[in-house]
């Protein structure tokens, strides 16, 4: 695919780095500023959703196949629950971000900050296996 | 532990779905999905027994308290449907592995448990929230992994009967979220309670409110399949594999049930509802369904679809128990969830069984199943008995508790009716027990009966359908304790 547009595949090259890093610096500064979890892992999968265009489905799925994506959906929404669930053993309920850490403040910015994660990751490994089902079907 | 009961019954579920996507294995997959129901049932049984002498119990998510933070608040009524909905769940995984196994392509078998798991985490979690936003939270929850349970059909048409279904579930769903924004525009708060105790100070004529409730109640309606708005019903129900139609049956409509009880009684309270005077919208509604659905169901060829149309129309009784707006009339209600998934589910699990060893269930194809699967079939006789109210069953019990909040309230005519409509479920009942038992097979020998696995859930739930038809301490007890908590306006 676009093997004859010499143009596109090295913008897209030149680009790929900075869209990551720049959905990293969205995911971690979510907390100060605009952005978060969800926007974030849209950006990220972003990225890999430009380099199967560019380069074609099949060697997106050399990088990342639909497999550790199934995973990693999996695993972000148990990193979530997982963080709710620290919690229950200092005693307080559900998503109680406090005891995360000694001093409450710390603890509610670790407690989004992980949480962030797990969302980042299920919307990341979400939203590019939905590209890879459309993009696969009729094949 | 016992003080983190309330989201422990959503958490479980909801911990255990991405394990099954994590592992990859079909049967591993449904040794989770067995193991996590059986905990929720556990769980649901411990809850109602500790708010039935203990009184409400609320939990602070986070520990952020009520009107701000997301409460889970189970009182008798939501511990009683958590009760209906994780039993249902309990069985349906102990009955599903076979059936599951035959029907669905081996490698979605195990994305099949997770979709199940994530319904069950959103119909329990609807039920136990106290907060009006949560609960549309898990009822996308429940509906998007309903749509999915439901493409997974062996038949082509499952993909459109989903498609319909993700339409008008949508649409519904969004009805909600605009009455509850309306409602937010009014108090401020999206807690259940504070709701109530807010709209109350309001004047009832402001028009936002009638609005709010109009939306509401579309959306709602939309959901549990309201006649005229069931249309998705038929074709979801038909073409879904039969373990995820038994369980949406006795479920997801069930749920959606409670939910319009809460915005009809809780947030809004029963004076408001009373002088809006929706209750008699619902009740002509509720009456037209019983009939047009029972009879067109007579017609039909497809037994799923024909128990489908059947659906329609119990929940004609349901609201139609509701709409008399009195303490009997929506204890008959209450206690017709209940019966109905009970019964429901039995027929379901039963065309499951024929399915699994027939491939089949065009009536036209079944002559003589009676003989060859004597127990099958003897299961879907008594839960189409109990369809039709004969005694010793459940629905026996749904239809004295209806006819009589009738006549509490005056309504002769409408007792008559209900009488009239329960001739039709013989009509469209005795057809079944005709072919299957009358007709000399017009299959092939060596059909034999459904494995024991299968017909152990199917017999619990038969056994149910008679026990509490006898014994109604549990089931129409508890419906009156939560009829009169929900009249009495104390959310």
């Amino acid at each position: 695919m676009m093997q004859r547009k010499p143009i596109l595949r090295v913008t897209s090259k030149v680009f790929m780095p900075f869209i990551l890093i720049f959905a990293l610096y969205v995911q971690f500064h979510g907390d100060f500023g605009p952005g978060g979890g969800f926007q974030a892992g849209v950006i990220f999968g972003s990225s890999f959703i430009l380099y199967a265009l560019i380069f074609g489905l099949h060697d997106a799925k050399l990088v990342l196949p639909s497999v550790v994506l199934e995973v990693m959906a999996a695993l972000g929404v148990l990193i979530y629950a997982g963080t709710g669930v620290v919690s229950f053993f200092t005693g307080d309920n559900f998503l109680n971000y406090n005891s995360l850490a000694h001093d409450p403040l710390h603890g509610q910015h670790y407690g989004i900050l992980i949480v962030e994660l797990g969302v980042g990751l299920t919307v990341f490994a979400a939203m590019t296996l939905i590209f890879y089902t459309f993009a696969g079907r009729g094949r | 532990m016992s003080a983190h009961l309330p989201i422990l019954q959503i958490l479980i579920p909801l911990m255990a779905a991405p394990f099954c996507v994590v592992l990859r294995h079909r049967d591993i997959a449904w040794f989770i999905s067995l193991v996590v129901s059986l905990l929720c049932f556990a769980v649901s049984i411990m809850l109602l027994d500790r708010v039935l002498v203990e009184g409400v119990i609320s939990y602070y998510m986070g520990d952020w308290p009520a009107p701000w933070g997301i409460e889970f608040r189970i009182d008798v009524v939501n511990a009683y449907i958590l009760l209906i909905v994780s039993a249902i769940g309990a069985i349906v995984s102990l009955y599903g592995r076979h059936s599951v196994n035959k029907e669905i392509p081996k490698g979605q078998v195990y994305l099949f448990y997770t979709a199940f798991l994530l319904c069950l985490t959103g119909l329990l979690g609807m039920a136990a929230t106290g907060d009006a936003f949560n609960l549309f939270v898990f009822l996308e929850i429940s509906s998007l992994s309903t749509y999915a349970m439901i493409s997974l059909g062996k038949d082509r048409r499952a993909l459109t009967a989903a498609y319909q279904y993700l339409i008008m579930g949508t649409l519904g769903a969004t009805f909600y979220v605009i009455g509850l924004g309306l409602l937010y525009m009014m108090t401020g708060t999206l807690n259940i309670v504070d709701l109530h105790d807010k709209l109350v100070q309001l004047d009832d004529s402001i028009r936002t409110l009638k609005a709010a409730l109009a939306f509401l109640t579309v959306g709602l309606s939309l959901k549990l399949a309201l006649f005229p708005l069931h249309l998705w019903l038929p074709n979801a129900y038909t073409y879904a594999p039969s373990t995820v139609t038994a369980f949406l049956a006795a479920t997801a409509t069930k749920v959606a049930v409670y939910v319009m009880l809460r915005v009809f009684f809780s947030i809004f309270g029963i004076d408001m509802f009373e002088e809006i005077g929706l209750g008699d919208v619902i009740m002509v509604l509720a009456i037209v369904g019983m009939f047009t659905a029972s009879t067109v169901a007579i017609f039909q060829n497809n037994l799923k679809r024909m128990l489908a149309y059947s659906s329609v129309a119990q929940i004609g009784y349901i609201m139609l128990g509701v709409s008399f707006l009195n303490a009997t009339g929506l204890s008959a209600g209450l206690v017709h969830l209940l019966n109905h998934a009970i019964m429901k589910s039995t027929c379901f699990l039963a065309l499951g069984c024929v399915m699994y060893r027939m491939g089949t269930v065009r009536l036209s194809e079944l002559g003589g199943v009676g003989k060859t699967m004597p127990w099958t079939m003897g299961a879907f006789v008594i839960g189409g008995l109990s369809l039709i109210g004969v005694p010793l069953t459940v629905g026996f019990i749904s239809k004295w508790q209806l006819i009589s909040a009738a006549f509490q309230a005056d309504l002769m005519p409408v007792a008559f009716l209900i009488l009239l409509s329960s001739l039709l479920a013989v009509v469209y009942i005795w057809r079944v027990v005709e072919v299957a038992y009358f007709r000399t097979p017009t299959h092939h020998a060596g059909f034999k009966e459904a494995p024991l696995s299968m017909l152990i859930p199917l017999w619990i739930m038969a056994g149910a359908s008679i026990y509490f038809g006898i014994d109604t301490d549990m089931s129409l007890g508890v419906a009156q304790i939560a009829a009169d908590m929900l009249i009495g306006g104390t959310p």
